[in-house]
């Protein structure tokens, strides 16, 4: 194993609990950098939660082609708009990288799509919950989500009832979200789906009920294990048995280590670190501790909007000043929109991003962000100079030749430097 | 040897690119080798396949239908079609009322639909059976899709399989090569010193780490898809920001024709549909998406029929599998197992191959598989992509040739 050295191990640090150095200070060293990071002062941004008004009343569907159902669609897909816009903001402005990063993180883990929700208020709901509860008991978060009104629209758990059952949410919850395939049975998927029978979701207060009448009250034996089986206990048994918390810490280790799974004593040790409270955070601290962390065989391509963030707080330009579309219409291009995940897997990882029409897209999207930052920096140096000053803009520890030799070929034009660092492979790749 | 002809070897020959950059030959000039292929574009008589994933699990007892059977009807009471409202196929089945250029296509005799497509000990996970299927690999996992191990019995040309979606989709992974993607607006690499200087990014480099290298890469890939595949896609304006991350399915077909009509040299596609999950209100929404792919596919397949080249197509359409045979509560189904696949294009013997399963003898409520689909892959891998099927698909030896001419 190869460790890296302390510079780059402190960009690794930054890239996977928050959104890379930004205005960090990362002379401070990794110990200093890791405290800051794990147990920051409260966020000191204002980045207010918007208030995005009442439910949009939806006509039905004798009203297709109608102005009527026209404006509802626009009114909604401008509640869409300020909810992505906000939280692209709040992820570039925060002083508590890790909030915003695990929020993310629980966001791709627990994936809800706006595309089916239809519902932006619910969606922010569940984002606040994920800001709240995702860094500390993992079972209050797994509580909060089997009832979650986003969650349950997404996975047809209002059509969950005694009468029959409707698996998507309870086969979903094992598989994806707290147990992981392999350890449970088709039988334990049909049983878990009559223990979470009868939820029901008030769109206009952002609730769910149980409709007692609706719900199957009788024993149901799921995971070798017999009781009356509601949504809570269902939850407090899976997360009971032994895989879940390997599942957990596996799921973390994926998005903030390496594609490559952890060798077995170290997710022991992130297991022990998790402990009966299912904590979160210690967890984090202890992954953190761990020397696989800064193992140099463990980097991993930063997902499109962990790019974007990056870069834009690299160069403190604020989505929010921003015309709304365009950096989500650069994001789209990219395959990914936060509050759209493709499925309920939530995005792909790693070199699946790598493409040759994300290449392109990046490279626009890195040219309009180019067009509004402050390049003075790169401007005020000699054209030799660039390329060094684009790397200490960016918090890259060095260049390799080939990329500075593809600065030196736009040397004489700032911006056009700085579109070309952003798309470099080791800027690309958080090492 | 000369450099372009030792390149032009290692081309044909099929040297993976394992070996190939053992040589040190990523410092390969590509551009040789795809002007090469230009001014040689696609062969006549070579095999063009287009794969259609229906993503979510398409309900095939509600796509090819079997209406007469009272069973089907007891089953579902509210999600049944009746036998009048169906698009008959003989046999007691027909095909869901949005199919209409599908039934077209079956009457002509030029759409093939194979039955009670699975695999064994079938799983309802969307993730882990969508693998299954784009890996070939039933019992254990593997990193690599099935055409991403024939891009690299090839020689590792990406340009021989593209995808037409942001995201690499596993099936054209392979473990050297990886397909292009191609976005539906189309390709244009900037001009001027901006765009050498994006070039040099993927210029090789020692001591890359494989993602680092694979960020590289794909910037060298896209420069050789622009100036191959690039002319010959109409350049669009830039997407409204309204518009959904993968363009519709009609448009991602428009692309491969008009690409397989440029003559490019690509020679297997993998184009997409989403949205099959219809867990509640299955059946307005299943019409609806079966409709689109018949307004999308049914077109390409005329359309290609008229060129020459055109005719060297062949799709094959499939989806992770179908679901349970009873409806839930909510008018919609759980997740099943097996289902159809669809054959149409060149060679393809229209009919009904593989056995319609029963719905009386089920395996816990699901239909038993009674085609392996790598059967399928095997065929077109032998027929329409001129390759060993061992090459790709292991010791695994069933095929389904009789639906190909």
């Amino acid at each position: 194993m190869a460790t890296l050295d302390e510079p780059a191990a402190v960009r690794r640090l930054t890239d996977r609990l928050g959104f890379g150095a930004g205005q960090l200070d990362v002379a401070a060293g990794f110990t200093k950098t890791a405290a800051a990071l794990l147990n920051p002062p409260p966020d000191a941004t204002q980045t207010p939660e918007p208030d995005l008004g009442q439910e949009i009343a939806r006509p039905g569907k004798a009203a297709a082609g109608t102005a009527a159902r026209k404006q509802a669609t626009q009114a909604v897909a401008k509640q869409e708009l300020t909810l992505a816009t906000w939280w692209l903001d709040r992820m570039v402005a925060t002083t508590t990288p890790l909030v915003e990063r695990m929020t993310w993180f629980w966001h791709g883990h627990f994936a809800t799509s706006e595309q089916k929700v239809r519902g932006p208020r619910l969606m922010q709901r569940q984002n606040d919950t994920f800001r709240q509860q995702g860094m500390a008991d993992f079972g209050v978060l797994a509580r909060s989500m089997i009832v979650d009104p986003a969650m349950m629209v997404w996975l047809d758990a209002q059509q969950n009832s005694v009468r029959a059952p409707n698996e998507n949410l309870a086969r979903e919850s094992m598989e994806l979200f707290l147990l992981g395939i392999g350890h449970y049975t088709e039988d334990d998927v049909k049983a878990a789906a009559r223990a979470l029978t009868g939820w029901t979701v008030d769109r206009d207060t952002i609730t769910a009920r149980l409709v007692p009448r609706r719900h199957d009250d009788t024993a149901k034996t799921i995971l070798d294990s017999t009781q009356n089986y509601d949504a809570e206990s269902f939850v407090n048994l899976v997360l009971s048995q032994a895989a879940s918390p390997r599942f957990v810490a596996g799921r973390i280790w994926f998005r903030l280590v390496s594609a490559t799974p952890p060798a077995p004593d170290v997710l022991d040790r992130l297991v022990a670190a998790y402990g009966a409270g299912r904590d979160i955070h210690a967890l984090l601290v202890a992954l953190v501790a761990e020397p696989a962390f800064v193992d140099s065989a463990n980097s991993l391509v930063k997902q499109p909007v962990e790019w974007l963030v990056g870069l834009l707080r690299s160069l403190g330009l604020r989505p929010d000043q921003w015309p709304a579309t365009a950096l989500l219409a650069g994001l789209r291009n990219l395959g990914q929109v936060p509050f759209e995940p493709p499925n309920v897997g939530g995005w792909p990882a790693d070199v699946a991003w790598l493409t040759t029409s994300a290449a392109l897209a990046r490279l626009h999207l890195a040219q309009a962000v180019a067009a509004r930052a402050d390049v003075s920096m790169i401007t005020t140096v000699s054209a030799q100079a660039r390329p060094e000053a684009a790397r200490r803009l960016l918090g890259v520890e060095s260049w390799t030749d080939r990329t500075t030799a593809a600065l030196g070929k736009v040397a004489d034009d700032p911006r056009q430097v700085l579109a070309i660092a952003a798309c470099a492979p080791e800027y690309v790749v958080s090492r | 040897m000369d450099r372009l002809t030792r390149r032009r070897f290692l081309f044909a020959s099929g040297v993976t690119a394992a070996s190939a950059l053992a040589f040190g030959a990523t410092q390969v000039h590509w551009t040789d080798l795809f002007a090469a292929a230009q001014q040689n574009p696609l062969r006549l008589g070579q095999g063009v396949l287009v794969v259609v994933t229906l993503y979510g699990g398409n309900d095939g007892l509600n796509t090819v239908i079997p209406a007469a059977d009272p069973a089907y009807q007891k089953a579902r009471p509210d999600l049944a079609y009746q036998q009048n409202q169906v698009l008959e196929l003989g046999e007691g089945l027909g095909l869901n009322p949005g199919m209409t250029g599908f039934k077209s296509l079956w009457d002509d005799g030029k759409l093939a639909v194979v039955r009670g497509v699975g695999y064994p000990n079938p799983d309802h996970s969307h993730f882990r059976s969508m693998a299954i299927w784009q890996t070939a690999s039933p019992v254990t996992s593997v990193p690599t899709g099935w055409l991403g191990r024939w891009l690299d019995t090839t020689g590792d040309n990406p340009l021989l399989a593209v995808s037409v979606e942001p995201v690499l989709p596993p099936l054209l992974a392979g473990e050297h090569a990886a397909a292009v993607s191609l976005p539906v607006s189309g390709l244009t690499m900037p001009a001027g010193q901006l765009g050498q200087a994006f070039l040099a990014l993927g210029g090789a480099q020692s001591g890359d780490g494989p993602q680092v290298a694979r960020a590289a890469r794909s910037v060298v890939d896209l420069d050789n898809a622009v100036r191959v595949l690039g002319g010959a896609v109409h350049s669009s304006s830039a997407p409204a920001p309204t518009q959904r991350p993968q363009g519709a399915l009609g448009d991602q077909l428009d692309l491969v024709a008009e690409l397989i009509e440029a003559g490019v040299p690509t020679r297997a596609y993998s184009v997409s549909l989403g949205g099959f999950d219809t867990h509640a209100d299955e059946k307005a929404t299943q019409q609806r998406l079966l409709t689109e792919l018949d307004k999308a596919l049914v077109p390409f397949v005329q359309r290609m029929h008229r060129t020459e080249r055109g005719q060297q197509a062949v799709v094959l359409v499939y989806s992770e599998f179908g679901r349970r045979v009873a409806a839930n509560a909510g008018d919609g189904t759980d997740h099943g197992t097996a289902g159809p696949v669809f054959l149409a294009g060149n060679g393809v013997k229209g009919g009904f191959y593989g056995e319609q399963p029963s719905l009386t003898d089920l395996d816990a409520g699901d239909l038993k598989e009674n085609t392996d689909f790598r059967s399928i892959y095997a065929t077109v891998l032998d027929k329409v992509l001129d390759t060993d099927p061992g090459k790709v698909l292991g010791d695994y030896s069933g095929r389904l040739d009789q639906v190909m001419a």
